[in-house]
């Protein structure tokens, strides 16, 4: 069920002098099963257009479809919605408040009404999929290290079973250990569970490994749409927006400068070792 | 929703009153909001008034951004007046069932609209105009004589100041935790008051948490910073009275002259 | 200066052990938790030192015995000869070594940028106009002097943090510990810290001790040490240290990606050397 944005535009605080447009006339197409990745630097309206995507918040002018429906409609179901589409904030883990891991869980799908058996069915099956520890689940969630606090708040999303789990930076402030694990159970999310994978996120090394696609925002516009191998090509234009390329890529293009005849467009590091390997030997 | 309540925060532009002292317009607000509780005529009030609009004017701070601040406790104002208008006793000129608006009752729900209007623009103005940690050094200053009696004037000043610092922060928190709630299926619009404050919860627990956590480093942090209290403390901007102070002392005389001899 | 103090070390940690004790949800006392386990490191005058690790490895506690905010267990640290230990040394400890912590908005004291920056010599008894001079060197430095007017809360990460380095600057210490003070920061604001660390290092001879998990931010380090479980586990210039690649995978720390490939070509049968660190480096490597 693809979500849709058409000409969204957003304005905060309208009409005082800290008016922002915080979007300005985007439209994109998330289609099922897809791995976006949206990328910007700060303040460039990321975060405003996932909040978009749940019907958090409203646009200004510009419509939303989910499944062909407006979700702006006056009958339009919005709660139920929000279980479809889960949406994880940036650090997450400081929306936890009960007593123990397991009913934090809950929360989530005791909103939706569901029997108590089904919620702890849910919550079972989440955060086994987080891979949180078993001997955790029943601890305060003060007291887990900040790896396992993030995989237990993410759980409280994916707790609604949502289609679409879109979330802003969930690997900010984690160390390599904890965000490559974090990412890997997410890209699992895709293939296991069929879900719709967004991912906000600054990092171009992990864009590159697990997105398909690509949308870059500046100042609030959309400015580039693409797979990642087609966005990290325009590395000019990226860095104009104070955005760069993986590392990888510019060490190939230290490459060229050198006189070796690389591919620039390279995905991660393994690629670039077989491209130069072919040159070399 | 949360970042749009601008009551109180420091407004930044240039002009006399962003100048000023801290120690006058701390004195000159505690003599306003006397004034303001004395006045009794629509003479007095209309002098009171005539004072706020020539402060607010030299303040350059913009009318809409005071009114915008006025709009969060409008609720608090309309209430007020109501209970005064339909519950003092008196002269009854309407009914209506347990309803009545008596002639005593219009003019005190006037008399409460203009004191309280005037109060909370006249005391946000202070704080539009000053800085949080002038707004501190400035009551540290003048209450500075109670801490030989043991009164913790420096500690309170600062947890004032943290507290100021702090609360846009948090403001901020409150509209992202919400968010995150409702994200989850959390419903804050339905049911009775105390479903509706048992559903606040899942808010006030992460808000406490999260104030707690910043709390305890920002007390680490001013550690490392050498910070010890008080004592032996410089200031990087201490307060000293320049002419235009003398100037805004005689004006306030001169204003609270003039109410006191309406009043009386 | 004193000729006993030539050639000593500015940092010395002897052995240092620190516990403490993990209490269950009603505060009694359930074990003795080891965070910091037999650790010496030394650095030197106006070296720029990186200590790695992983979350809860303990490097973070090792930068709060620096600046006095913890104290050892067992063992001693020694900060310009100075014992931690001994009370009489806490202020003089702490103006000498600067901390930098991770969240930005969770230091700042002050509401307006100079304001704060202020805070540290105020709390030092500088007389007024010294202040005001510090405070304008200082922004200068770590180029804020723009915004000293402004409210913390409207800048950005990284310049939030450049902030809260300007504070500790302002106190003119001379050595600043940055405690994992870009994790929370885009790679944006991550570049500016660096770049400021670095600049004080050259120009200022600041010591500056980086503590962070990013390997890419250490390669500019005169002395690496990577810790885990309480222990340094590994010590070397940058080059030494990437030149482990098994030992850094067995801890899970990731190489930058330029010596990643250089190690891959190495073992497909490209001759390149050990402990490439930058792109240059590799290019000559291949085309010679």
């Amino acid at each position: 069920m693809p979500i849709i944005l058409n000409h969204v535009n957003h304005i905060y605080s309208a009409g005082t002098s800290y008016e922002v447009k915080a979007l300005d006339d985007v439209s994109l197409t998330i289609d099922d099963h897809e791995f976006v990745g949206i990328i910007g630097h700060t303040g460039s309206g990321k975060s405003t257009l996932i909040q978009h995507m749940n019907g958090l918040l409203k646009p200004t002018s510009g419509e939303i479809l989910y499944n062909g429906q407006n979700i702006h409609d006056k009958d339009y179901d919005r709660n139920s919605l929000r279980a479809k589409v889960g949406l994880v904030f940036q650090y997450p883990e400081y929306q936890l408040f009960e007593s123990d891991v397991f009913t934090d869980v809950c929360f989530g799908p005791k909103n939706l009404k569901l029997s108590k058996v089904e919620v702890e069915a849910r919550a079972y099956d989440a955060l086994n999929l987080m891979g949180l520890p078993k001997e955790k689940w029943y601890s305060s969630p003060f007291e887990l290290s900040g790896g396992q606090m993030r995989r237990a708040a993410i759980a409280g999303v994916l707790a609604m079973k949502p289609q679409v789990l879109v979330l802003d930076e969930p690997t900010a402030g984690l160390d390599p250990k904890g965000r490559d694990e974090l990412l890997d159970v997410l890209s699992r999310m895709r293939t296991d569970e069929g879900m719709t994978v967004v991912l906000v996120s600054h990092s171009m090394e992990d864009m590159s490994k697990y997105a398909d696609r690509v949308v870059v925002m500046n100042k609030g516009k959309l400015v580039m749409n693409g797979t990642p191998g087609q966005i990290f090509s325009r590395y000019k234009e990226l860095e104009q927006i104070h955005l760069s390329a993986p590392a990888v890529t510019y060490i190939m293009e230290e490459l060229r400068r050198a006189g070796l005849s690389v591919p620039i467009d390279v995905r991660d590091v393994d690629e670039a070792a077989e491209a130069i390997k072919k040159i070399i030997l | 929703m949360f970042t749009d309540i601008t009551l109180g925060q420091y407004y930044q532009t240039k002009s006399v009153l962003h100048d000023l002292d801290a120690r006058v317009k701390l004195v000159g607000t505690f003599l306003y909001i006397i004034t303001v509780f004395v006045c009794n005529s629509i003479t007095a009030f209309i002098v009171a008034g005539l004072f706020l609009t020539f402060v607010i004017a030299i303040s350059h701070v913009p009318a809409s951004f005071m009114f915008k601040g006025l709009k969060g406790i409008a609720m608090l104002i309309i209430f007020t007046v109501a209970f005064n208008l339909f519950l003092t006793p008196g002269t009854v000129i309407w009914q209506y069932g347990v309803f009545h608006i008596t002639k005593e009752g219009i003019r005190i729900a006037i008399l409460m609209l203009l004191r309280l209007t005037l109060l909370i623009s006249g005391t946000s103005i202070l704080t539009l105009t000053t800085t949080p940690s002038n707004l501190t050094d400035g009551l540290e200053s003048i209450l500075g004589p109670f801490q030989k009696v043991g009164v913790p004037v420096h500690e309170v000043a600062m947890m004032m100041s943290i507290a100021l610092r702090f609360i846009p922060i948090l403001m901020e928190e409150t509209d992202k935790i919400i968010k995150a709630q409702t994200a989850r299926g959390a419903d804050f619009e339905t049911g009775n008051l105390f479903t509706r404050a048992k559903n606040m919860i899942p808010i006030l627990v992460p808000l406490f948490v999260s104030a707690f956590r910043r709390a305890s480093d920002l007390a680490l942090a001013m550690e490392a910073r050498c910070y010890q209290g008080g004592a032996g403390r410089t200031k990087m901007k201490p307060l000293h009275y320049e002419k235009r102070d003398g100037a805004a002392y005689v004006i306030l005389v001169v204003y609270t002259t003039v109410i006191c001899v309406i009043t009386w | 200066m004193c000729p006993r103090f030539y050639n000593m070390n500015f940092i010395e940690t002897e052995k240092v052990i620190f516990e403490y004790i993990e209490r269950d949800e009603e505060g009694n006392p359930v074990k003795v938790k080891r965070a910091l386990d037999d650790v010496s490191i030394s650095v030197k005058k106006g070296q720029f030192i990186a200590i790695l690790g992983h979350n809860g490895s303990g490097k973070s506690t090792l930068a709060k015995h620096l600046n006095a905010l913890l104290y050892p267990t067992e063992g001693k640290v020694l900060i310009d000869g100075m014992d931690t230990l001994e009370d009489p040394n806490t202020m003089k400890v702490r103006r000498r070594v600067g901390m930098v912590f991770q969240n930005p908005d969770n230091q700042i004291i002050g509401s307006v940028v100079e304001e704060d920056v202020g805070f540290g010599p105020e709390n030092l008894g500088i007389p007024t106009n010294e202040i005001r001079e510090r405070v304008d060197e200082s922004l200068k430095i770590l180029d804020m002097y723009a915004y000293r007017l402004h409210s913390p809360n409207r800048l950005s990460g990284g310049q939030k943090q450049r902030v809260a380095i300007a504070g500790v600057i302002a106190m003119h210490p001379q050595c600043i510990v940055l405690d994992e003070a870009t994790a929370m920061l885009d790679p944006e604001g991550r570049k500016e810290v660096i770049r400021a660390a670095r600049a004080l290092n050259d120009v200022e001879g600041m010591t500056i001790i980086l503590i962070t998990h990013y390997m890419d931010e250490v390669i500019y380090a005169d002395n690496v040490f990577v810790m885990s479980e309480g222990r340094v586990v590994m010590q070397g210039t940058p080059r030494e240290i990437f030149s482990q690649e098994e030992s850094l995978n067995a801890l899970r720390l990731e190489l930058p990606a330029v010596t990643k490939l250089a190690a891959k070509l190495k073992r497909a049968g490209i001759p390149v050397h050990d402990g490439i660190l930058t792109a240059k480096e590799l290019a000559d490597a291949l085309v010679l």
